[in-house]
Protein backbone atom coordinates (compact mmCIF):
# COMPACT_ATOMS: atom_id res chain seq x y z
CA UNK A 1 0.00 0.00 0.00
CA UNK A 2 2.59 2.68 0.81
CA UNK A 3 3.49 4.05 -2.58
CA UNK A 4 5.09 7.41 -3.29
CA UNK A 5 1.83 9.22 -3.77
CA UNK A 6 -0.91 8.70 -1.24
CA UNK A 7 -4.30 7.51 -2.50
CA UNK A 8 -7.20 9.97 -2.18
CA UNK A 9 -8.70 7.92 0.64
CA UNK A 10 -5.51 8.31 2.69
CA UNK A 11 -6.15 10.09 5.98
CA UNK A 12 -2.64 9.91 7.36
CA UNK A 13 0.49 9.90 5.28
CA UNK A 14 4.03 9.71 6.68
CA UNK A 15 7.24 9.70 4.66
CA UNK A 16 10.60 9.62 6.40
CA UNK A 17 8.85 10.74 9.56
CA UNK A 18 11.40 11.39 12.28
CA UNK A 19 11.32 12.48 15.90
CA UNK A 20 14.43 13.44 17.81
CA UNK A 21 14.81 14.44 21.42
CA UNK A 22 18.25 16.03 21.54
CA UNK A 23 20.70 13.31 20.54
CA UNK A 24 18.12 10.56 20.90
CA UNK A 25 16.12 9.48 17.86
CA UNK A 26 12.75 8.14 18.97
CA UNK A 27 11.31 7.68 15.47
CA UNK A 28 13.73 7.18 12.63
CA UNK A 29 12.36 7.86 9.18
CA UNK A 30 9.17 5.80 9.07
CA UNK A 31 6.77 5.55 6.11
CA UNK A 32 3.14 4.57 6.40
CA UNK A 33 -0.34 5.38 5.11
CA UNK A 34 -3.59 5.02 6.95
CA UNK A 35 -6.68 4.77 4.76
CA UNK A 36 -10.14 6.00 5.62
CA UNK A 37 -12.16 3.50 7.63
CA UNK A 38 -9.36 1.10 8.44
CA UNK A 39 -8.05 0.05 11.81
CA UNK A 40 -4.33 0.54 11.76
CA UNK A 41 -1.99 -0.63 14.48
CA UNK A 42 1.49 0.17 15.67
CA UNK A 43 2.86 -2.91 17.31
CA UNK A 44 6.13 -2.92 19.16
CA UNK A 45 7.92 -3.29 22.46
CA UNK A 46 8.14 -0.45 24.96
CA UNK A 47 10.40 2.30 23.70
CA UNK A 48 10.02 1.36 20.04
CA UNK A 49 8.74 4.80 19.12
CA UNK A 50 5.01 4.07 18.94
CA UNK A 51 3.87 6.78 21.32
CA UNK A 52 6.15 9.38 19.77
CA UNK A 53 4.66 8.56 16.38
CA UNK A 54 1.15 8.83 17.80
CA UNK A 55 1.92 12.18 19.40
CA UNK A 56 3.13 13.52 16.08
CA UNK A 57 -0.02 12.29 14.37
CA UNK A 58 -2.03 13.88 17.18
CA UNK A 59 -0.31 17.22 16.39
CA UNK A 60 0.91 17.69 19.95
CA UNK A 61 4.54 16.87 19.19
CA UNK A 62 6.37 18.75 16.43
CA UNK A 63 7.83 16.66 13.61
CA UNK A 64 11.65 16.75 13.63
CA UNK A 65 12.07 15.65 10.05
CA UNK A 66 10.24 14.09 7.12
CA UNK A 67 6.72 14.58 5.91
CA UNK A 68 3.49 14.08 7.79
CA UNK A 69 0.00 14.84 6.51
CA UNK A 70 -3.05 14.25 8.63
CA UNK A 71 -6.43 14.64 6.93
CA UNK A 72 -4.47 16.20 4.10
CA UNK A 73 -3.15 18.98 6.32
CA UNK A 74 0.27 19.77 7.72
CA UNK A 75 0.44 19.51 11.54
CA UNK A 76 3.09 22.23 11.63
CA UNK A 77 0.68 24.84 10.29
CA UNK A 78 -2.80 23.40 10.84
CA UNK A 79 -2.42 21.73 14.23
CA UNK A 80 -5.59 23.14 15.81
CA UNK A 81 -7.72 22.41 12.73
CA UNK A 82 -6.48 18.82 12.55
CA UNK A 83 -6.90 18.29 16.29
CA UNK A 84 -10.46 19.48 15.95
CA UNK A 85 -11.17 16.40 13.83
CA UNK A 86 -9.22 13.86 15.89
CA UNK A 87 -10.18 11.92 18.97
CA UNK A 88 -7.33 11.04 21.31
CA UNK A 89 -7.12 8.34 23.94
CA UNK A 90 -3.74 8.86 25.60
CA UNK A 91 -1.68 6.11 27.16
CA UNK A 92 -2.53 7.28 30.68
CA UNK A 93 -5.96 8.69 31.40
CA UNK A 94 -5.90 12.43 31.94
CA UNK A 95 -9.47 13.00 33.00
CA UNK A 96 -10.31 15.93 35.24
CA UNK A 97 -10.53 14.30 38.66
CA UNK A 98 -12.31 17.27 40.18
CA UNK A 99 -15.25 16.96 37.81
CA UNK A 100 -18.03 14.45 37.37
CA UNK A 101 -18.33 11.98 34.54
CA UNK A 102 -20.69 14.15 32.52
CA UNK A 103 -18.82 17.36 33.30
CA UNK A 104 -15.68 15.81 31.86
CA UNK A 105 -17.53 15.28 28.61
CA UNK A 106 -19.12 18.71 28.72
CA UNK A 107 -15.87 20.64 29.18
CA UNK A 108 -14.13 18.55 26.57
CA UNK A 109 -16.85 19.37 24.10
CA UNK A 110 -16.39 23.02 25.00
CA UNK A 111 -12.67 22.77 24.20
CA UNK A 112 -13.79 21.86 20.69
CA UNK A 113 -15.99 24.95 20.76
CA UNK A 114 -19.18 22.92 20.46
CA UNK A 115 -22.29 24.65 21.78
CA UNK A 116 -23.88 23.11 24.85
CA UNK A 117 -27.02 22.33 22.86
CA UNK A 118 -24.93 20.02 20.68
CA UNK A 119 -22.92 18.55 23.54
CA UNK A 120 -25.86 17.64 25.81
CA UNK A 121 -27.51 15.02 23.57
CA UNK A 122 -24.11 13.69 22.58
CA UNK A 123 -23.23 13.13 26.23
CA UNK A 124 -26.35 10.98 26.59
CA UNK A 125 -25.40 8.92 23.55
CA UNK A 126 -21.78 8.51 24.54
CA UNK A 127 -22.49 7.56 28.15
CA UNK A 128 -24.88 4.96 26.84
CA UNK A 129 -22.29 3.76 24.35
CA UNK A 130 -19.61 3.24 27.03
CA UNK A 131 -22.16 1.98 29.59
CA UNK A 132 -21.60 4.72 32.13
CA UNK A 133 -25.05 6.30 32.16
CA UNK A 134 -25.67 5.32 35.78
CA UNK A 135 -22.41 6.98 36.84
CA UNK A 136 -22.97 10.26 35.03
CA UNK A 137 -23.29 12.38 38.18
CA UNK A 138 -20.40 10.67 39.96
CA UNK A 139 -16.98 12.11 40.33
CA UNK A 140 -14.29 10.50 38.23
CA UNK A 141 -11.79 9.77 40.96
CA UNK A 142 -13.41 6.66 42.50
CA UNK A 143 -14.23 4.99 39.16
CA UNK A 144 -12.46 1.72 38.34
CA UNK A 145 -9.65 1.64 35.81
CA UNK A 146 -11.93 0.14 33.17
CA UNK A 147 -14.60 2.79 33.72
CA UNK A 148 -12.06 5.61 33.51
CA UNK A 149 -10.77 4.13 30.29
CA UNK A 150 -14.28 3.95 28.86
CA UNK A 151 -14.91 7.52 29.90
CA UNK A 152 -11.68 8.58 28.18
CA UNK A 153 -12.94 6.87 25.03
CA UNK A 154 -16.32 8.60 25.33
CA UNK A 155 -14.50 11.89 25.80
CA UNK A 156 -12.39 11.28 22.70
CA UNK A 157 -15.61 10.88 20.68
CA UNK A 158 -17.30 14.09 21.83
CA UNK A 159 -16.31 15.93 18.63
CA UNK A 160 -17.37 13.09 16.30
CA UNK A 161 -13.78 12.60 15.17
CA UNK A 162 -12.79 11.35 11.72
CA UNK A 163 -9.83 9.53 13.22
CA UNK A 164 -9.51 8.03 16.68
CA UNK A 165 -5.98 7.70 18.06
CA UNK A 166 -5.63 5.16 20.85
CA UNK A 167 -2.30 4.78 22.64
CA UNK A 168 -2.27 1.40 24.37
CA UNK A 169 -6.01 1.47 24.96
CA UNK A 170 -6.23 -1.56 27.24
CA UNK A 171 -2.89 -1.61 29.06
CA UNK A 172 -3.43 -2.24 32.75
CA UNK A 173 -7.05 -3.39 32.46
CA UNK A 174 -8.44 -6.71 33.60
CA UNK A 175 -9.66 -9.19 30.94
CA UNK A 176 -13.34 -8.28 31.37
CA UNK A 177 -12.64 -4.59 30.95
CA UNK A 178 -10.46 -5.28 27.92
CA UNK A 179 -13.17 -7.27 26.20
CA UNK A 180 -15.79 -4.59 26.83
CA UNK A 181 -13.41 -2.04 25.37
CA UNK A 182 -12.59 -4.13 22.33
CA UNK A 183 -16.27 -4.59 21.69
CA UNK A 184 -16.82 -0.82 21.79
CA UNK A 185 -13.86 -0.13 19.52
CA UNK A 186 -15.07 -2.78 17.11
CA UNK A 187 -18.46 -1.05 16.95
CA UNK A 188 -16.79 2.25 16.20
CA UNK A 189 -14.90 0.63 13.39
CA UNK A 190 -18.19 -0.73 12.05
CA UNK A 191 -19.55 2.80 12.11
CA UNK A 192 -16.71 3.86 9.85
CA UNK A 193 -14.43 5.59 12.37
CA UNK A 194 -10.79 5.24 11.37
CA UNK A 195 -8.84 3.75 14.27
CA UNK A 196 -5.12 4.15 14.80
CA UNK A 197 -3.80 2.36 17.82
CA UNK A 198 -0.61 1.28 19.47
CA UNK A 199 -0.34 -1.86 21.48
CA UNK A 200 2.08 -4.43 22.69
CA UNK A 201 -0.70 -6.97 23.09
CA UNK A 202 -0.84 -9.36 20.17
CA UNK A 203 -4.39 -10.44 20.85
CA UNK A 204 -5.45 -6.82 20.73
CA UNK A 205 -3.73 -6.28 17.42
CA UNK A 206 -5.28 -9.47 15.98
CA UNK A 207 -8.72 -8.53 17.27
CA UNK A 208 -8.80 -4.97 16.09
CA UNK A 209 -6.33 -4.22 13.34
CA UNK A 210 -6.93 -4.62 9.62
CA UNK A 211 -3.35 -3.70 9.04
CA UNK A 212 -0.39 -3.04 11.23
CA UNK A 213 3.23 -2.13 11.29
CA UNK A 214 5.73 -3.62 13.70
CA UNK A 215 8.08 -1.04 15.16
CA UNK A 216 11.36 -1.80 16.80
CA UNK A 217 14.17 0.55 17.78
CA UNK A 218 12.53 3.60 16.16
CA UNK A 219 11.90 1.91 12.82
CA UNK A 220 9.21 -0.04 11.05
CA UNK A 221 10.43 -3.59 10.62
CA UNK A 222 7.34 -5.17 9.04
CA UNK A 223 3.98 -4.22 7.65
CA UNK A 224 0.83 -6.05 6.65
CA UNK A 225 -2.39 -7.59 7.88
CA UNK A 226 -2.05 -9.92 10.89
CA UNK A 227 -2.47 -12.87 8.52
CA UNK A 228 0.11 -11.58 6.05
CA UNK A 229 2.61 -10.96 8.82
CA UNK A 230 2.21 -14.48 10.11
CA UNK A 231 2.61 -15.88 6.60
CA UNK A 232 5.67 -13.79 5.89
CA UNK A 233 7.47 -14.04 9.17
CA UNK A 234 6.40 -17.28 10.72
CA UNK A 235 5.24 -20.75 9.76
CA UNK A 236 1.65 -21.87 9.78
CA UNK A 237 1.95 -23.86 12.97
CA UNK A 238 4.14 -24.18 16.02
CA UNK A 239 4.97 -27.17 18.19
CA UNK A 240 6.09 -26.40 21.72
CA UNK A 241 8.15 -29.07 23.47
CA UNK A 242 8.84 -29.07 27.18
CA UNK A 243 11.46 -31.44 28.52
CA UNK A 244 12.08 -32.51 32.12
CA UNK A 245 14.31 -30.03 33.95
CA UNK A 246 17.96 -30.40 32.96
CA UNK A 247 17.31 -32.57 29.90
CA UNK A 248 16.62 -29.85 27.36
CA UNK A 249 20.32 -29.21 26.62
CA UNK A 250 20.96 -32.81 25.60
CA UNK A 251 17.76 -33.01 23.57
CA UNK A 252 18.19 -29.91 21.44
CA UNK A 253 21.01 -31.30 19.22
CA UNK A 254 18.80 -34.30 18.42
CA UNK A 255 16.07 -31.99 17.08
CA UNK A 256 18.27 -30.57 14.36
CA UNK A 257 16.62 -30.26 10.99
CA UNK A 258 13.25 -31.42 12.23
CA UNK A 259 11.47 -28.19 11.32
CA UNK A 260 12.14 -25.15 9.09
CA UNK A 261 13.01 -23.17 12.19
CA UNK A 262 13.79 -24.02 15.76
CA UNK A 263 13.82 -21.73 18.72
CA UNK A 264 15.27 -22.64 22.09
CA UNK A 265 13.80 -20.81 25.07
CA UNK A 266 14.98 -21.29 28.64
CA UNK A 267 12.02 -23.50 29.49
CA UNK A 268 10.94 -25.01 26.17
CA UNK A 269 11.76 -25.51 22.51
CA UNK A 270 9.60 -24.12 19.72
CA UNK A 271 9.45 -25.86 16.37
CA UNK A 272 8.12 -23.67 13.58
CA UNK A 273 6.48 -25.93 11.06
CA UNK A 274 3.82 -25.99 8.41
CA UNK A 275 2.44 -29.28 9.64
CA UNK A 276 2.46 -29.74 13.39
CA UNK A 277 1.13 -33.33 13.37
CA UNK A 278 3.92 -34.60 11.13
CA UNK A 279 6.53 -32.75 13.15
CA UNK A 280 5.29 -34.31 16.38
CA UNK A 281 5.46 -37.74 14.76
CA UNK A 282 9.03 -36.97 13.70
CA UNK A 283 9.91 -36.00 17.26
CA UNK A 284 8.68 -39.33 18.56
CA UNK A 285 10.34 -41.17 15.66
CA UNK A 286 13.66 -39.76 16.85
CA UNK A 287 13.01 -41.42 20.19
CA UNK A 288 12.50 -38.16 22.03
CA UNK A 289 10.04 -38.07 24.92
CA UNK A 290 9.18 -34.52 25.87
CA UNK A 291 7.25 -34.05 29.10
CA UNK A 292 4.69 -31.94 27.34
CA UNK A 293 3.80 -31.28 23.69
CA UNK A 294 1.57 -28.42 22.51
CA UNK A 295 0.53 -27.97 18.91
CA UNK A 296 -0.86 -24.58 17.95
CA UNK A 297 -1.29 -22.16 15.12
CA UNK A 298 1.28 -19.46 14.65
CA UNK A 299 0.25 -16.18 16.20
CA UNK A 300 1.23 -12.60 15.86
CA UNK A 301 3.20 -13.06 19.03
CA UNK A 302 5.55 -15.40 17.21
CA UNK A 303 6.02 -12.80 14.51
CA UNK A 304 6.50 -10.09 17.05
CA UNK A 305 9.11 -11.94 19.06
CA UNK A 306 10.92 -12.98 15.94
CA UNK A 307 11.06 -9.43 14.59
CA UNK A 308 11.71 -7.56 17.79
CA UNK A 309 14.12 -9.90 19.37
CA UNK A 310 14.64 -12.89 21.56
CA UNK A 311 17.74 -14.91 20.84
CA UNK A 312 17.10 -17.18 17.88
CA UNK A 313 18.57 -20.42 16.66
CA UNK A 314 17.68 -21.16 13.07
CA UNK B 1 -20.45 37.53 15.97
CA UNK B 2 -17.21 35.89 16.96
CA UNK B 3 -17.33 33.25 19.65
CA UNK B 4 -15.61 33.88 22.97
CA UNK B 5 -11.83 33.45 22.82
CA UNK B 6 -10.69 29.84 23.34
CA UNK B 7 -8.96 30.74 26.61
CA UNK B 8 -12.39 31.44 28.11
CA UNK B 9 -13.29 27.78 27.61
CA UNK B 10 -10.35 26.98 29.86
CA UNK B 11 -11.79 29.33 32.48
CA UNK B 12 -15.15 27.55 32.12
CA UNK B 13 -13.49 24.33 33.26
CA UNK B 14 -12.09 25.91 36.37
CA UNK B 15 -15.45 27.50 37.12
CA UNK B 16 -17.09 24.11 36.84
CA UNK B 17 -14.71 22.64 39.41
CA UNK B 18 -15.03 25.74 41.57
CA UNK B 19 -18.79 25.27 41.76
CA UNK B 20 -18.06 22.42 44.13
CA UNK B 21 -15.93 24.43 46.57
CA UNK B 22 -17.22 27.97 46.31
CA UNK B 23 -18.94 28.03 49.70
CA UNK B 24 -15.81 27.00 51.49
CA UNK B 25 -13.74 29.35 49.39
CA UNK B 26 -16.07 32.28 50.02
CA UNK B 27 -16.10 31.64 53.77
CA UNK B 28 -12.31 31.65 53.80
CA UNK B 29 -12.20 34.86 51.82
CA UNK B 30 -14.56 36.47 54.31
CA UNK B 31 -13.09 35.14 57.54
CA UNK B 32 -9.48 35.80 56.66
CA UNK B 33 -9.71 39.63 56.50
CA UNK B 34 -12.06 39.74 59.49
CA UNK B 35 -9.57 37.84 61.64
CA UNK B 36 -6.59 39.89 60.51
CA UNK B 37 -8.36 43.21 60.94
CA UNK B 38 -9.68 42.19 64.36
CA UNK B 39 -6.47 40.68 65.64
CA UNK B 40 -3.89 42.99 64.19
CA UNK B 41 -5.84 46.04 63.09
CA UNK B 42 -7.82 46.48 66.28
CA UNK B 43 -6.00 44.29 68.83
CA UNK B 44 -2.44 45.21 68.03
CA UNK B 45 -3.59 48.55 66.65
CA UNK B 46 -5.00 49.67 70.01
CA UNK B 47 -1.45 49.49 71.38
CA UNK B 48 0.10 51.17 68.37
CA UNK B 49 -2.39 54.02 68.49
CA UNK B 50 -1.48 54.70 72.14
CA UNK B 51 2.11 55.23 71.05
CA UNK B 52 3.92 58.45 70.33
CA UNK B 53 2.64 60.99 67.85
CA UNK B 54 5.78 60.09 65.95
CA UNK B 55 4.38 56.61 65.46
CA UNK B 56 1.04 57.92 64.21
CA UNK B 57 2.67 60.31 61.79
CA UNK B 58 4.80 57.58 60.27
CA UNK B 59 1.55 55.69 59.66
CA UNK B 60 0.40 58.70 57.64
CA UNK B 61 -1.65 60.25 60.42
CA UNK B 62 -4.27 57.51 60.55
CA UNK B 63 -4.98 54.79 63.08
CA UNK B 64 -3.27 51.44 62.68
CA UNK B 65 -6.39 49.65 61.40
CA UNK B 66 -6.78 52.14 58.59
CA UNK B 67 -3.08 51.92 57.83
CA UNK B 68 -3.04 48.12 57.85
CA UNK B 69 -6.22 47.29 55.93
CA UNK B 70 -5.26 48.39 52.38
CA UNK B 71 -1.80 46.90 52.75
CA UNK B 72 -3.34 43.66 53.84
CA UNK B 73 -5.64 43.74 50.83
CA UNK B 74 -2.62 43.79 48.53
CA UNK B 75 -0.81 41.15 50.59
CA UNK B 76 -3.86 38.88 50.56
CA UNK B 77 -4.05 39.22 46.79
CA UNK B 78 -0.42 38.14 46.67
CA UNK B 79 -1.10 35.07 48.78
CA UNK B 80 -4.11 33.98 46.76
CA UNK B 81 -2.15 34.44 43.54
CA UNK B 82 0.84 32.54 44.93
CA UNK B 83 -1.23 29.57 46.01
CA UNK B 84 -3.07 29.49 42.67
CA UNK B 85 0.28 29.59 40.83
CA UNK B 86 2.11 26.80 42.58
CA UNK B 87 0.45 23.43 43.28
CA UNK B 88 -2.43 23.87 40.83
CA UNK B 89 0.06 24.44 38.00
CA UNK B 90 2.10 21.41 39.04
CA UNK B 91 -1.11 19.36 39.14
CA UNK B 92 -2.26 20.46 35.70
CA UNK B 93 1.12 19.77 34.14
CA UNK B 94 2.17 16.66 35.97
CA UNK B 95 -0.24 15.12 38.45
CA UNK B 96 -3.61 15.22 36.68
CA UNK B 97 -2.19 16.30 33.30
CA UNK B 98 -5.21 18.45 32.51
CA UNK B 99 -3.09 20.60 30.21
CA UNK B 100 -2.13 17.54 28.18
CA UNK B 101 -5.83 16.75 27.75
CA UNK B 102 -6.52 20.34 26.67
CA UNK B 103 -3.71 20.35 24.14
CA UNK B 104 -5.18 17.32 22.38
CA UNK B 105 -8.05 19.62 21.35
CA UNK B 106 -7.86 22.74 19.16
CA UNK B 107 -6.57 24.69 22.18
CA UNK B 108 -2.95 25.85 22.08
CA UNK B 109 -0.46 26.66 24.85
CA UNK B 110 -1.31 30.36 24.67
CA UNK B 111 -4.97 29.58 25.42
CA UNK B 112 -4.02 27.53 28.47
CA UNK B 113 -1.82 30.28 29.84
CA UNK B 114 -4.28 33.11 29.20
CA UNK B 115 -7.01 30.92 30.67
CA UNK B 116 -4.92 30.21 33.74
CA UNK B 117 -4.01 33.85 34.33
CA UNK B 118 -7.61 34.91 33.71
CA UNK B 119 -8.75 32.41 36.27
CA UNK B 120 -6.25 33.77 38.78
CA UNK B 121 -7.47 37.29 37.98
CA UNK B 122 -11.03 36.16 38.62
CA UNK B 123 -10.08 34.67 41.98
CA UNK B 124 -8.22 37.87 42.81
CA UNK B 125 -11.21 40.00 41.93
CA UNK B 126 -13.38 37.93 44.24
CA UNK B 127 -10.85 38.14 47.05
CA UNK B 128 -10.23 41.86 46.80
CA UNK B 129 -13.91 42.77 46.45
CA UNK B 130 -14.76 40.79 49.57
CA UNK B 131 -11.77 42.29 51.36
CA UNK B 132 -12.91 45.75 50.40
CA UNK B 133 -16.41 45.09 51.74
CA UNK B 134 -14.91 43.97 55.06
CA UNK B 135 -12.71 47.07 55.14
CA UNK B 136 -15.74 49.27 54.67
CA UNK B 137 -17.60 47.42 57.43
CA UNK B 138 -14.62 48.01 59.73
CA UNK B 139 -14.66 51.69 58.80
CA UNK B 140 -11.09 51.36 57.63
CA UNK B 141 -11.59 53.48 54.52
CA UNK B 142 -10.83 57.17 54.11
CA UNK B 143 -11.56 57.89 50.45
CA UNK B 144 -13.86 56.76 47.62
CA UNK B 145 -10.70 56.19 45.58
CA UNK B 146 -10.52 52.93 47.51
CA UNK B 147 -12.69 51.20 44.88
CA UNK B 148 -9.61 51.26 42.67
CA UNK B 149 -7.87 49.12 45.26
CA UNK B 150 -9.72 46.22 43.61
CA UNK B 151 -7.98 46.48 40.22
CA UNK B 152 -4.78 47.48 42.03
CA UNK B 153 -5.01 44.35 44.16
CA UNK B 154 -5.69 42.17 41.10
CA UNK B 155 -2.68 43.70 39.37
CA UNK B 156 -0.51 43.10 42.44
CA UNK B 157 -1.59 39.48 42.61
CA UNK B 158 -0.89 38.90 38.92
CA UNK B 159 2.50 40.60 39.21
CA UNK B 160 3.47 37.92 41.70
CA UNK B 161 1.39 35.05 40.31
CA UNK B 162 2.62 35.21 36.71
CA UNK B 163 6.34 34.79 37.54
CA UNK B 164 5.47 32.06 40.03
CA UNK B 165 3.47 30.25 37.31
CA UNK B 166 6.60 30.40 35.17
CA UNK B 167 8.72 29.00 37.98
CA UNK B 168 6.23 26.26 38.85
CA UNK B 169 6.11 25.16 35.22
CA UNK B 170 9.86 24.57 35.23
CA UNK B 171 9.77 22.29 38.30
CA UNK B 172 9.50 18.53 38.07
CA UNK B 173 8.66 18.07 41.75
CA UNK B 174 6.88 20.15 44.34
CA UNK B 175 9.66 20.69 46.90
CA UNK B 176 10.65 23.98 45.32
CA UNK B 177 7.06 25.21 45.49
CA UNK B 178 6.93 25.25 49.26
CA UNK B 179 10.31 26.99 49.19
CA UNK B 180 8.81 29.77 47.09
CA UNK B 181 5.96 30.17 49.53
CA UNK B 182 8.27 30.10 52.55
CA UNK B 183 11.21 32.17 51.36
CA UNK B 184 9.66 34.52 48.81
CA UNK B 185 6.01 35.02 49.65
CA UNK B 186 6.20 35.10 53.46
CA UNK B 187 9.18 37.52 53.62
CA UNK B 188 7.38 39.81 51.17
CA UNK B 189 4.26 39.54 53.30
CA UNK B 190 6.21 40.62 56.39
CA UNK B 191 8.63 43.21 55.06
CA UNK B 192 7.00 44.99 52.12
CA UNK B 193 5.16 47.62 54.08
CA UNK B 194 1.98 45.72 54.90
CA UNK B 195 2.38 45.81 58.67
CA UNK B 196 4.71 48.75 59.11
CA UNK B 197 6.05 51.47 56.82
CA UNK B 198 9.28 50.39 55.21
CA UNK B 199 10.84 53.61 56.49
CA UNK B 200 11.23 51.53 59.65
CA UNK B 201 13.58 49.14 57.86
CA UNK B 202 17.33 49.77 58.19
CA UNK B 203 18.29 52.04 55.32
CA UNK B 204 20.84 49.48 54.06
CA UNK B 205 18.16 46.96 53.16
CA UNK B 206 15.22 49.24 52.52
CA UNK B 207 15.92 49.22 48.78
CA UNK B 208 15.13 45.50 48.69
CA UNK B 209 11.60 46.28 49.84
CA UNK B 210 11.29 48.94 47.13
CA UNK B 211 12.13 46.30 44.53
CA UNK B 212 9.41 43.88 45.59
CA UNK B 213 6.22 44.05 43.56
CA UNK B 214 4.25 43.73 46.78
CA UNK B 215 5.55 47.03 48.13
CA UNK B 216 4.34 48.76 44.97
CA UNK B 217 0.97 47.09 45.36
CA UNK B 218 0.74 47.94 49.06
CA UNK B 219 1.72 51.55 48.53
CA UNK B 220 -0.72 51.92 45.65
CA UNK B 221 -3.65 50.37 47.53
CA UNK B 222 -2.86 52.36 50.63
CA UNK B 223 -2.67 55.69 48.82
CA UNK B 224 -6.03 54.88 47.24
CA UNK B 225 -7.66 53.93 50.53
CA UNK B 226 -6.29 56.95 52.35
CA UNK B 227 -7.04 59.28 49.46
CA UNK B 228 -3.41 60.38 49.30
CA UNK B 229 -2.88 59.00 45.82
CA UNK B 230 -0.89 61.12 43.40
CA UNK B 231 -0.77 60.47 39.69
CA UNK B 232 3.01 60.28 39.41
CA UNK B 233 3.64 57.53 41.92
CA UNK B 234 0.46 55.69 40.89
CA UNK B 235 1.74 55.51 37.32
CA UNK B 236 5.12 54.23 38.53
CA UNK B 237 3.47 51.57 40.68
CA UNK B 238 1.14 50.44 37.92
CA UNK B 239 3.95 50.36 35.37
CA UNK B 240 6.22 48.42 37.71
CA UNK B 241 3.50 45.86 38.46
CA UNK B 242 2.47 45.62 34.82
CA UNK B 243 6.08 44.91 33.90
CA UNK B 244 6.07 41.99 36.33
CA UNK B 245 2.83 40.68 34.83
CA UNK B 246 4.17 40.96 31.28
CA UNK B 247 7.59 39.52 32.12
CA UNK B 248 6.06 36.74 34.19
CA UNK B 249 3.55 35.86 31.49
CA UNK B 250 6.30 35.76 28.87
CA UNK B 251 8.47 33.46 30.99
CA UNK B 252 5.46 31.33 31.83
CA UNK B 253 4.66 30.98 28.13
CA UNK B 254 8.22 29.85 27.45
CA UNK B 255 8.12 27.43 30.36
CA UNK B 256 4.73 26.00 29.37
CA UNK B 257 5.86 25.59 25.81
CA UNK B 258 9.06 23.82 26.84
CA UNK B 259 7.24 21.59 29.24
CA UNK B 260 4.11 20.74 27.30
CA UNK B 261 5.17 20.63 23.66
CA UNK B 262 7.74 17.86 23.33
Amino acid sequence: MPSDAAAPSTLIEARGLTKRFGQFTAVDGVDFDVAKGEAFGFLGPNGAGKSSTMRMIGCVSPVSDGKLRVLGLDPATDGPTIRGRLGVVPQDDNLDMELTVEENLLIYGRFFDLPRSVIRPRIDELLDFVQLTDRRKDRVEPLSGGMKRRLTIARSLINNPDVLLLDEPTTGLDPQARHVLWDRLYRLKQQGVTLVLTTHYMDEAEQLCDRLVVMDKAQIVAEGSPRQLIEQHSTREVVELRFPVGEQETMVPRLEGIAPRLEVLPDRVLLYTNDADTTVLDVHARGLTPENVVERRSTLEDVFLRLTGRSLVE
Amino acid sequence: MRAAPPSMRVVETYLLAYKRTWKFSLTTMLINPIMFLLGMGIGLGSLVDKGTSDATSSLGGVDYLTFLAPGLLAATAMQVAASESTYPIMAKIKWDRIYEAMLATPLVVRDLLIGQLSWIALRLTQTTVIFLVVMVLFGAVESPWVVFAVPAGVLTGLAIGAPICAFSATRTNDYALSTVLRFVVIPMFLFSGTFFPISQLPSGIRWIAYLTPLWHGVDLCRSLALGTVDAGSAVVHVAYLAAFVAGGAYLAYKAFQRRLVL
